[in-house]
Formats: C-alpha cells, sequence, structure tokens
C-alpha cells in the first residue's frame, strides 16, 4: 500500500491518501484502530484467564487424584504438572495469574481500553482522541506489559504465586513462594501497564473535557461516556498510588531496602493498606464502564429514555468519591482498630445506595417499555440481575461481624464473580455485541449470539452459585487440596459439579470466539444504525467510521435518549437531527 | 473531513472546543500532575505510616542529614522557578534572546541541584546511610535510610526528566520555534517545573526539617 506522492501539491492532499499499512493497522493513531487492537489482545488474556481457571478447576475436581490426570499434562513441563498431578507449586501461580491476568489484563483493557478509546470521541463528536501519539503509545506500553506478563509463565521457579493482592511478607520473600525472577516480572509488568493506563486516562480526560462537539453539553453526554469519564479519574488517581507500592516492593526485592520486610522495621500491612487504597476504586474502575454501557442498551432495548438520567450521573460520580474511603472493608480481618472498621462498614454500606439508584433506574427504563430482546438486551438484562447478587453478597461481607467468618472463604470468591464476571463480563459481551457492527461494518450472528448468551447465563450460574454455599461452610479460597480437612470432604460432590459447570463454561465462549471470527468476515453487512440509537456514533457516521470520523463536526440538539418522543417522527431521535425534523429512516436490523 | 483534520492540527482549538478554554497540552498536564500528586503522596504517606509506627528507627533533624547543604540546594530550585517564569514572561512578550537566556539559567540551576543531591548522596553512604539493610550503620534505622532515599531519589529522577525537557527547549528555542503567539511547550514544561519544585519543599519540610 506505498504511497506515490510525487505530485508537488502532495501537501495538500494529506488527509487523502492511503497511509501505509504499518501506519494505518499498527502504529496507528486513530482511536478507533487502538481500540480495535485493545480488543484483540484482551480477548486473548480472557482465554489464557479462562485456561488457567480450568486448570485450578480439575485440581479442585480431583485434588492430587492419580487415576484423574490432568488432560494435556503433557504440555506441560514438569516443574509444573508431574505425572498428570499439578504441584502446588504451579497451583498458587494459576490462582495468582488468573486473578492477574483477569483484573489487569482483560477485564480492565476491555472496558477501558477498547471501549474509553472506540466510544469517547465518536459519542461526543470529536474526530479523535486529544492526543493521538500518546494513545498509540498507551497501546504499545501495554503490549510491552503483556509481553513481560506472559514472560513470567517461561522463567525458572515459575510465576508469580502471591495471590493478585501480593501481600507482604508472601510476595516479598521468595522463601515462602519458590518464585524468583517470575515475581519480579510481575512487578515490573504491572508498573508498565499503569503507565499505559495513565497515558489513556489523561487523553479520556482531556478528550471529554475539550473537544465535545457544539451542543454536546455535559447533561447531553452518553452514559458511556459520562462512567468512563469518571474511570480515567479513578484510574488517574489510584494507578499512582499502586506504581508507588509496586516500586517498594520490587525495591525490597531487588536492592534490599525495608518497606515491608519486619524483622527490619518495615511494615506489612503498609501494603495491605496502599493495595487496597488503590485496590477499591480499582474495582468500580471495572464496574461503572459496564454500568455506562448497560444502560445505552438497555434505554435503545427498550425504546425509552434512560429512567432518571440525572440521577444516573449523579450516581456515577457519587461512586467514584465514595469508592475511595471504603478500603479497609478488605482489611477487616488484618488486626484493624474495630472503630475503625466500623466506619469502614458504614461507608460501604453507603456506596450501596447509588449502586442500588442505577439498578433501580435500569428497571424503571425497562418498565413498560417495547422491549426488543437482541443479544446486546439479554447480556444487559442478565447483568443487572447478576449485579444484584453480587452486590448483595457485598453488602453481606461489608459487615464486620459477618465478615469474620466469611473473609478469604469461597463466599468472596463467590461475590467477585457475580460483579466481575456475570456483572463487568456479561455487559462487556453485551458492548461488544452492541457496538461491533461500528467496528467493523458486519453484524455477530444473532442465533450464536443468543446460544452464547443463554449458555453462558446457565453454566455461570451452575459454577459460581454454590460457591456461596462452600464460603459459608468454611472453605478457604486459594487453597490447593481441600480434603486435608476432613470436614470439606463432603463437598467433594459438589466441587465436581463445579467444576465440570465451569469446564462447560469455558467451553461455551468457543461460540462466541467462533461467532466474533465468524462475523468478521462474513457477517451480514451493518447498516449505519442497526439498533436505532440516538447517539453520535450511529447518527453522524457510517459503519465503520472513516479516518476523522465525521464528514463535518456534528451539533448536537439533545440528549441521548429520547426515545418514543411524542415530537417526533420516529420511535428515536438523533442527537443531531435539528429541531423537529424527522430523521431520515432507514430499515431497522430484523432481528 | 478537512476542517477536522485542521481542528486536530490546532489542537481543537476550534469550534469543537467547547471546553475549558484552554489548550489541550495543557490541560493534559495539569491532569498529569494530578497523577504525580497521588505518586508522591504514595511515597510521602507511607514515609508519614512508617515512622510513625517507628519514631524510635528515625534520627532526630540535623543528626544524619546535613541540612544547611540542603536548605541551599532548596533555595536554588526555588530560584530556578523564578527563572522559569521569567522565561516564559520573555516569550510572552516574543523576546527571544530573554527566552534563550532564562530557559538555560534554569537548567543550569536544575543540574546543580542534581549535582548538589549526588554529592549529598555520596556524603551520607560515606556515614553508613545507605537504603539497604546491608550495609547500614547510620543513627536510626534502616528503614530510615530507606524511606529517605526512595523519596529524593524519586524526586531527582523528576528534576532530571525536567532538564531533559528544558535542553529540549533550549534547543527548539535557537531554531526560533516559539513566538509571543505559540509557546505552549515552554507554558506546560514551567507547570512540571514549579510542581516539581513544590514538591521539594513539601519534602525538604518533612524529611529534612521535622
Ligand atoms: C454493592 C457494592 C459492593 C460491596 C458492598 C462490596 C463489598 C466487598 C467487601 C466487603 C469485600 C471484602 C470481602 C472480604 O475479603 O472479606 C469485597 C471484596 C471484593 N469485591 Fe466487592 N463489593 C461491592 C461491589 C463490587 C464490585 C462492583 C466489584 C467489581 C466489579 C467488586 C469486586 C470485589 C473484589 C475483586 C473483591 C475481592 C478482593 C480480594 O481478592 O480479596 N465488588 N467486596
Ligand atoms: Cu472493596
Amino acid at each position: 500500500m506505498a504511497t506515490t506522492m510525487t505530485d508537488a501539491h502532495a501537501a495538500h492532499a494529506q488527509d487523502h491518501h492511503e497511509p501505509s499499512f504499518l501506519r494505518k493497522y499498527v502504529f496507528s493513531e486513530d482511536h478507533k484502530v487502538i481500540g480495535i487492537q485493545f480488543l484483540f489482545m484482551s480477548l486473548f488474556f480472557l482465554m489464557i484467564g479462562g485456561l488457567l481457571a480450568a486448570i485450578m478447576r480439575w485440581q479442585l475436581a480431583y485434588p492430587t487424584d492419580p487415576s484423574r490426570p490432568l488432560p494435556g499434562a503433557g504440555l506441560f513441563p514438569e516443574t509444573m504438572v508431574n505425572a498428570g498431578i499439578i504441584l502446588p507449586e504451579f497451583y498458587n501461580s494459576a490462582v495468582t495469574m488468573h486473578g492477574t491476568i483477569m483484573i489487569f489484563f482483560a477485564i480492565m483493557p476491555l472496558l477501558v481500553g477498547v471501549f474509553a478509546n472506540y466510544l469517547i470521541p465518536l459519542q461526543i463528536g470529536a474526530p479523535d482522541m486529544a492526543f493521538p501519539k500518546l494513545n498509540m503509545m498507551s497501546f504499545w506500553t501495554a503490549f510491552v506489559a503483556g509481553l513481560i506478563i506472559m514472560a513470567g509463565f517461561f522463567v525458572e521457579g515459575g510465576h508469580s504465586a502471591a495471590g493478585w493482592t501480593q501481600y507482604v511478607p508472601l510476595s516479598a520473600d521468595p522463601e515462602w513462594t519458590g518464585v524468583y525472577t517470575g515475581q519480579q516480572l510481575w512487578l515490573i509488568a504491572m508498573t508498565v501497564l499503569g503507565f499505559s493506563s495513565l497515558m489513556g486516562a489523561v487523553n479520556y480526560i482531556t478528550t471529554v473535557i475539550n473537544m465535545r462537539a457544539p451542543g454536546m453539553t455535559w447533561l447531553r453526554m452518553p452514559l458511556p461516556t459520562w462512567a468512563l469519564f469518571i474511570t480515567a479519574i479513578l484510574i488517574l488517581l489510584a494507578i499512582p498510588v499502586l506504581t508507588g507500592a509496586l516500586i517498594m516492593l520490587l525495591f525490597d526485592q531487588t536492592i534490599g531496602t525495608t518497606f515491608f520486610t519486619v524483622a527490619t522495621g518495615g511494615e506489612p500491612l503498609l501494603w495491605q493498606h496502599m493495595f487496597w487504597f488503590f485496590g477499591h476504586p480499582e474495582v468500580y474502575i471495572l464496574i461503572l464502564p459496564a454500568m455506562g454501557f448497560v444502560s445505552e442498551i438497555i434505554s435503545a432495548g427498550s425504546r425509552k429514555p434512560v429512567f432518571g438520567y440525572n440521577a444516573m450521573v449523579l450516581a456515577i460520580v457519587a461512586i467514584g468519591f465514595i469508592g475511595w474511603i471504603v478500603w479497609g472493608h478488605h482489611m477487616f480481618q488484618s488486626g484493624m482498630n474495630p472503630t475503625l472498621g466500623m466506619s469502614f462498614m458504614v461507608t460501604t454500606m453507603i456506596i450501596a445506595v447509588p449502586s442500588a439508584i442505577k439498578t433501580f433506574n435500569w428497571l424503571g427504563t425497562m418498565w413498560r417499555g417495547d422491549l426488543h430482546f437482541h443479544t446486546p438486551m439479554l447480556h444487559a438484562v442478565a447483568f443487572v440481575a447478576m449485579f444484584v447478587i453480587g452486590g448483595l453478597s457485598g453488602v453481606f461481607v461489608a459487615s464486620t461481624p459477618v465478615d469474620i467468618f466469611l473473609h478469604d472463604t469461597y463466599f468472596v470468591v463467590a461475590h467477585i464473580h457475580y460483579v466481575l464476571f456475570g456483572g463487568s463480563l456479561f455487559a462487556i459481551f453485551g458492548a461488544i455485541t452492541f457496538w461491533f457492527p461500528k467496528m467493523f461494518g458486519r453484524m455477530m450472528n444473532s442465533s450464536l449470539g443468543k446460544i452464547h448468551f443463554w449458555l453462558t447465563l446457565l453454566f455461570f450460574n451452575l459454577t459460581f452459585f454454590p460457591m456461596h454455599n462452600l464460603g459459608i461452610a468454611g472453605m478457604m479460597r486459594r487453597i490447593y487440596d481441600f480434603t486435608q480437612y476432613e470436614f470439606l470432604t463432603q463437598f467433594q460432590g459438589l466441587q465436581v459439579f463445579i467444576s465440570w459447570s465451569a469446564f462447560l463454561l469455558v467451553a461455551t465462549q468457543v461460540i462466541f470466539a467462533f461467532n466474533f471470527i465468524y462475523s468478521l468476515f462474513k457477517g451480514a453487512e451493518a447498516p449505519q444504525n442497526p439498533w436505532h440509537a440516538n447517539s453520535l456514533e450511529w447518527t453522524a457516521a457510517p459503519s465503520p467510521p472513516p479516518h476523522g470520523n465525521f464528514e463535518r463536526t456534528p451539533t448536537v440538539y439533545r440528549g441521548p435518549y429520547e426515545y418514543s418522543h411524542p415530537d417526533a417522527a420516529d420511535d428515536y431521535w438523533p442527537q443531531n437531527a435539528p429541531g423537529h425534523a424527522a430523521p431520515a429512516s432507514e430499515p431497522a436490523y430484523a432481528e | 473531513m478537512t476542517t477536522q483534520a485542521a481542528a486536530l492540527d490546532r489542537g481543537g482549538m476550534d469550534a469543537t472546543e467547547v471546553g475549558m478554554g484552554v489548550y489541550n497540552m495543557k490541560l493534559g498536564m495539569w491532569v498529569f500532575l494530578l497523577s504525580e500528586v497521588m505518586f508522591f503522596t504514595s511515597l510521602i504517606g507511607g514515609y508519614i505510616i512508617l515512622r510513625g509506627a517507628h519514631p524510635d528507627m528515625f534520627a532526630q533533624p540535623g543528626v544524619v542529614l546535613n541540612v544547611p547543604l540542603t536548605a541551599f540546594n532548596t533555595f536554588l530550585l526555588i530560584c530556578s522557578s523564578v527563572t522559569m517564569v521569567l522565561a516564559f514572561a520573555g516569550i510572552e512578550r516574543g523576546d527571544q534572546a530573554k527566552l534563550k537566556m532564562w530557559l538555560i539559567a534554569t537548567a543550569v540551576i536544575g543540574m546543580a541541584f542534581l549535582g548538589v543531591q549526588v554529592y549529598e548522596y555520596i556524603q551520607l553512604s560515606g556515614h553508613g546511610f545507605v537504603p539497604t539493610v546491608e550495609g547500614y550503620r547510620a543513627e536510626g534505622a534502616p528503614l530510615y535510610g530507606t524511606t529517605f532515599y526512595t523519596m529524593t531519589g524519586f524526586h531527582g529522577f523528576h528534576v532530571l526528566m525536567g532538564v531533559l525537557a528544558l535542553w529540549y527547549l533550549v534547543i527548539q528555542a535557537f531554531r526560533g520555534k516559539y513566538t509571543a503567539g505559540s509557546h505552549g511547550a515552554v507554558e506546560i514544561t514551567g507547570l512540571y517545573w514549579h510542581f516539581v519544585d513544590l514538591v521539594w519543599i513539601i519534602l525538604f519540610t518533612i524529611v529534612y526539617l521535622i
């Protein structure tokens, strides 16, 4: 695709010439390409994270059972899997890296890397991000972090085995885990990834503040953009604290400082405070964008305005604020002053209020709506249901007396999976199917989408719901062989049930992968606005939008959720349609 | 399409901008500095917590650290903020000579600050005040060295980045890149430089004086 620009007027033709393949698809500065690059990278990591989970579940179903060797055991070196038996060291790495990869390399980049990049400029009517070069660097920095984190699997001593929370002294001293290089690679990869997130955050915040199209006032912004904006602020302020902690830990390990080592005056609790001061805002980083996508999809799928748009915005902002003062609820059992524990308990319960407001508003949006259960809508509705379960179990563990029993048990595992899988990941599936036509100009197959949805919903619940019971019965998390404990052996049958549900859950994702790849090449051609939505990416730009996004800068006349408005000719009313003129109709995508 | 590209070229300074009335680079720098605030807060906050937990592991002011030398260094850095302001004021009036002179002055003072810091580090470690457990022979305990070197080291690293940026500006200034109407790079480097200066004043107070 070499460009021949011998013309003297070449400089003027800048906008029209075809950039080279490398500039267009690899080192692209186009926010849409960068978003799609993040998409492929994080889907890859989603797969790795899922495989690690399957390995863990094999061990939990058949703990060190020689008659049940791990399928494919031959692929692993003897230091990981010996004679078909998953070794405890490798199990610990698998637990650690499942959590790390899913949270930092799959869910977070899927929510933010993909959709903040792809959606923000399109939804606010900007030609690109404020700093396109920085944006490109953000992706390639994340890519390098991904290489480093993958390298950890191949070094001597295996990958980090201290859990995704990396509590000291477990993480600080190789004596405990037997991991040397892998542990340091973990810290370095996370530091590098932090830089990528920061570059992104600076870009998103500046873009939203400065580059909105005329008429795109704050309270006309689509909710995904609102959520991503607040998320970017959380990233901006939370990541540096993690970076500080990571650097301290790395120094302790490599040059022999003593931040966290008790014997020489360090404080292990300092790690926990720093980690969770970052970590709790982080969990909102992992849910706010999902909430934004779901609001968008539910409104379009119900053909009704979002119920209480202003309340939705306020709830996002409130969560963004209160999220900073609840971190102690992860540390109730770490020897905290009970009065302090009490205050963290109260703030945590308060933060459930804006979450409840949002839930109420999603139901209010659907109430008596003209419901269209297309694939994105199914995922969005499932998000609401699963998030309610996860939110409620959150309120359980937020109460200190209850948490004494439930902390570090499978109940917490159930909680995080209801919010992160049932919540964030369902929203991501919904968002991918919803915006796929815009990204690639083709529809995803709807039958396959629905099959994937229903099976995922089923196996997800079969896998994770029983974990509540396991936790209440006292099964601790991150445990290699629960049969060492007499009282847990009674759950052998349930463990097998959970594991096979989990395997089926992983297998179901093949349907999604197939649908994704198949639709990329063979999907039905997408119209500009298949869901008859109002926001600018649908109403002002073709599918997919060209470099620069819009022919002319769109002007915005109203909010993004004017569905079924009496003044509009159609049941939707584009944000950029002037006055009372009827929007140009085009046939809806037949579901 | 062409207007779009033009909008990008001018950093979004046209009709598409309904924002803060600040150009993107400047806003971006402010946003970035907020995250820097959190980074230094994490280091300084960690120090405060550790020192609160183990007061006996830290020496009294002036026992280990050379306060007069660092006070002089602090003075240097404050001076460099003044010269930075003069450079900016110069180019705002289109005065190229002033811009170049004061930029060079700022960069040189910044390097002097780093020089003094390196000298201080060499002296201190000569007395057994080191960041590591191994080899620590000074008053207090290794925790003192650990926190001291991490905080001041990261600050020094930020000064170094600033100095590099300043020399880059100097080169560009000699190429005549900045005019009264267009000198955003000078302004945002100035913002960064003042921030680094401010952090030092806080560090100096907390680490050396209290
Ligand atoms: C109603 C809202 C929520 C409340 C009240 C809540 C409360 C809690 C509490 C108290 C814990 C600590 C339990 C323990 O370790 O003993 C916890 C753990 C956790 N929560 Fe939530 N949570 C809520 C929503 C969320 C959301 C939306 C996410 C993420 C999307 C999330 C992700 C997590 C994670 C990952 C952990 C486990 C951390 C670990 O590995 O120890 N939570 N939650
Ligand atoms: Cu939390």
